[in-house]
């Protein structure tokens, strides 16, 4: 058995690496603090204690840690469903008036037309009184459609327009709702995730999972009741054209009209037109402020359509009110002095100025295209994290010494410390790898370290086994060491592989915790694969080129 | 010669088979019985699988479960059970209790519950905080059962393959019939025991699952190797043979095994225990059913012996290249 030197010096290298990524963990809090006020100074902020604590590690060391699971750290884990059949109910609805228009444009031959409420919300069906007429009213409304803008969807429209004995139902087109799909989670994520900074909490982990699911985990956060108001608090902004004001809130309306309260005024109601002159989409930005009369405020801007749809209204309707309207009340009903045509101006109302801030940040990050429903909820207090950190450091410490007193006890002190060394570095160089590829480690994943410890050495066993084997059969020692290695590479590659397999499979199928402990269990069997059999021979083999012992001791 | 802790001889020549098919058979009515446990009794699901709320109420002082469980009698709960938790590496100062509800329809309502079920124990504990609150609500928790159900069906019929490929098709089945006895036999005691059954649990069983393919895996791979240079030694004595070769390392690896399992249930903290005790167990029946079940499996299976005569490398299954002898 002859190992080249590049490779000697390989091993080594991989191992002196391992070790060093692992480091920066024994110094977790200094790190954690140092890397820390890094990035806030990169971020602008800096005094002299950051750079200080940023100066506490040294620059050439690795810095990277192992990032610890809400269930090691404490916080927030939530996991939203995103209701993406709201959203296809809100745009066949909002179809509703073009459809009228269309339709009652040719009531000579069409009949009346009138809409059908109730049913299934994601698709609008409207009757119209010549039922023989339907096929015709079918094709005007198809020249509402759109094209889809999807890869998949090529010559796809958006809707999809069925007849039925006189009723027409429009809905949402297979291609459509696949964009539509997309495009709510992608912004739902985004808000959530621009929601959640703007508290400045770090690391919080916001990712899509699914079709219609979003997972989120913010650390530190004392429950999971205070993420969801974040995240819940819709803000839904609509500027709408004011009809009347009443104290009767069962008024009677047209269908195209609804009556909200006054947010400011108990007993008041308005009735306002459901079309919206402008939403908050077309905010882009908002800030808090202070009118001349040095009464708190909040500013908003409009983009250029909505700011052209503002002004083309403020031109319409000078002299009438408009109600902005958050979340289905409204906050204030200003009048219209003149054509508000820059896409700007100011929202006023009994606020004080914490709740502009909080208004302004609101309407900044806009509005959820859907509600979300939350699926699961955990939250860990810190406390208790801690207590599972200090329980799996010592159970870690213990079981380490445990299994390697049992390994000197069975091999000697010299061969068994030579597989102890390996389960040492094994468990560092885990620890290394984990804070390299930055995958987080959960209680789970503490128990899939410990676990290793004990599975770890069977590598080696199953080398001493077999070099025990051979001295018994008298062979000479540098062939007991070669065949030591040789005879016991099947079984420890079988038995690995099968080991790595499961791993993949936990980690697949898992989630949170679960997946933790798939990471430290694959990693820890691949480590393990290395130092057992790599890093043994290449001591054995020093050992023996100085040596050359005569006889072994096994 | 020094000191060395032998537990098991050089040379050792027990013949597991001595007993026929009986322990097999006992352990087959065992996994049945496990079979008939679940189904009857069924199995302490945690709210993973069954949706609901666990809160755990930490304390400084020791009041007693009656009187939270009073306390929480005032509002509308539906079904709560509340356990007091121990663990040898609490303080003085520190009681644990676990309160449980089932599962609400929606979990929105949980919140408000949360701070009613805080507010009622407050009332009788001052002292109290919730250190964790979990809440999963029913649409998770039937597809975490679902994919749990899958994992385990997946990493079987990944070793059959594997084991399969490696060796011949009888030590894949004689592997697989052995880990899913194994799999049955854990699951039965967690009903017997009524042990908390939640996802880290599973997570537990295909653990055990992969500690179990190792072992069987190093015995059918030293079987192989006998077979590879013997072609008239019956079946059944170079099984034994096998065994015996492979049993010093068979107990080492399992000693260790359970010495950092032992330890990870001791001093790892309550909230892992159910997890160390799982995997506890399921590493002693894997080494169980790695003689009794797999290789006698095997054995009535047959291996098919004639496929060294053709060629003198005899591969059985599948080789990866090792520098040979």
């Amino acid at each position: 058995m002859h190992i080249p030197l590049w490779r000697r010096i390989l091993t080594w290298v991989v191992v002196a690496a391992g070790v060093l990524a692992a480091v920066p963990n024994a110094f977790y809090a200094t790190v954690e603090q140092s890397n820390d006020a890094k990035s806030q100074i990169e971020s602008g902020v800096s005094d002299d204690a950051l750079r200080a604590q940023a100066a506490g590690w040294p620059a050439w060391l690795p810095s990277s840690i192992v990032s610890l699971g809400l269930d090691l750290r404490g916080g927030a884990h939530l996991l939203a469903e995103v209701q993406l059949s709201q959203v296809y109910a809100e745009r066949v609805d909002a179809m509703w008036p073009q459809v009228r228009d269309l339709l009652a444009a040719q009531r000579d031959t069409l009949g009346f037309v009138q809409r059908i409420e109730g049913g299934d919300p994601s698709a609008l069906r409207v009757r119209i009184s010549n039922a023989d007429q339907a096929g015709r009213a079918v094709d005007l409304i198809r020249t509402l459609a759109q094209p889809v803008q999807t890869l998949t969807g090529i010559g796809a429209t958006d809707l999809d327009v069925r007849a039925d004995n006189g009723v027409i139902s429009i809905t949402l087109s297979e291609a459509e709702r696949a964009a539509t799909d997309e495009r709510a989670m992608r912004q739902s994520l985004e808000i959530i995730r621009r929601r959640i900074d703007e508290v400045g909490t770090r690391e919080p982990t916001i990712i899509r999972q699914g079709e219609d699911r979003i997972l989120v985990q913010v650390p530190g956060v004392g429950s999971a009741q205070e993420v969801k108001d974040l995240i819940g608090a819709t803000a839904r902004l609509t500027f709408q054209h004011v009809v009347s004001s009443t104290n009767d809130p069962n008024a009677q309306v047209t269908p195209d009209q609804e009556v909200l309260p006054a947010l400011d005024q108990p007993g008041v109601y308005y009735i306002l037109d459901r079309q919206e002159i402008v939403s908050g989409e077309q905010l882009v930005d908002s800030q808090p402020s202070f009118d001349q009369t040095g009464r708190p405020v909040v500013t908003f801007r409009f983009n250029p359509t909505g700011a052209r749809a503002f002004g083309e209204h403020t031109a319409q309707y000078t002299g009438s009110l408009f109600a902005i309207v958050l979340d289905g009340e409204v906050i204030s009903a200003p009048q219209i002095r003149e054509p508000i045509l820059g896409g700007s101006g100011s929202i006023s109302g009994t606020f004080n100025i914490e709740q502009t801030t909080n208004l302004a940040v609101l309407l900044r990050a806009g509005a959820l295209p859907a509600d979300l429903v939350f699926l699961e909820e955990r939250t860990i207090g810190p406390e208790l994290g801690q207590d599972s950190i200090d329980a799996g450091v010592r159970a870690s410490i213990i079981a380490g010494l445990l299994v390697m007193g049992y390994m000197v006890l069975s091999y000697g002190l010299f061969f068994g410390m030579i597989a102890n060394i390996a389960l040492i570095l094994n468990v560092t160089m885990m620890l290394g790898l984990l804070s390299i590829i930055g995958a987080t480690l959960t209680l789970p994943g503490i128990a899939g370290i410990v676990l290793t410890m004990g599975v770890a050495v069977d590598a080696n066993v199953l080398i001493f086994e077999r070099m025990r084997e051979e001295i018994r059969r008298g062979k000479a020692p540098w062939r007991c060491f070669e065949l030591g290695y040789d005879k016991a590479m099947s079984a420890i590659i079988d038995s690995n592989i099968t080991s790595i397999m499961i791993a993949i499979i936990l980690y697949v199928i898992g989630s949170g915790a679960v997946r933790g402990f798939a990471v430290t269990l694959g990693l820890g069997v691949a480590t393990s694969m290395f130092t057992a059999v790599f890093v043994t021979r290449l001591i054995l083999l020093h050992w023996f080129e100085m040596r050359k012992p005569k006889k072994l001791e096994l | 010669m020094a000191f060395r802790l032998k537990l098991v001889p050089d040379k050792t020549s027990v013949n597991f088979f001595k007993w026929g098919g009986i322990p097999t058979h006992a352990t087959f009515a065992l996994a049945l019985a496990s079979l008939i446990a679940v189904m009857t009794i069924g199995l302490n699901y945690g709210i993973d699988f069954l949706g609901g709320t666990t809160i755990r109420a930490e304390s400084s002082e020791n009041v007693a479960v009656s009187e939270y469980r009073s306390a929480l009698d005032q509002i509308e709960l539906g079904d709560v059970t509340i356990t007091e938790v121990f663990d040898p590496g609490f303080r003085a100062d520190q009681f644990v209790k676990q309160v449980r509800i089932q599962a609400a329809n929606e979990t929105e309502v949980s919140n408000a519950l949360i701070g009613q079920v805080e507010a009622a124990l407050q009332v009788v504990d001052p002292q109290v905080v919730f250190t964790a609150v979990e809440t999963v609500g029913p649409k998770v928790s039937g597809e975490l059962i679902q994919t749990a159900v899958l994992a385990v069906a997946a990493s079987l019929l990944g070793i059959m393959a594997y084991v399969w490929l490696r060796f011949e098709w009888q030590f894949g089945f004689g592997a697989v019939v052995g880990l899913f006895t194994d799999a049955m036999i854990t699951v039965g005691l967690f009903s017997v025991f009524q042990v908390r059954f939640d996802l880290t649990i599973v997570a537990a069983v295909l653990t055990i699952v992969g500690f179990s393919i190792n072992d069987k895996v190093v015995v059918f791979d030293r079987v192989r190797e006998i077979l590879r240079r013997d072609s008239t030694t019956p079946l059944p004595e170079l099984m034994v043979v096998a065994l015996n070769e492979t049993l010093s390392r068979t107990v080492m690896t399992t000693v260790t095994t359970i010495l950092a399992l032992v330890a990870l249930y001791i001093w790892g903290g309550d909230v892992i225990r159910g997890f160390a005790f799982a995997m506890l167990f399921g590493s002693v029946i894997a080494v169980y059913s790695t003689i009794f079940v797999s290789a006698q499996v095997v054995l009535w299976l047959g291996v098919k012996r004639d496929w060294e005569k053709k060629t003198d490398t005899g591969p059985s299954g599948t080789q990866f290249t090792t520098s040979a002898e």
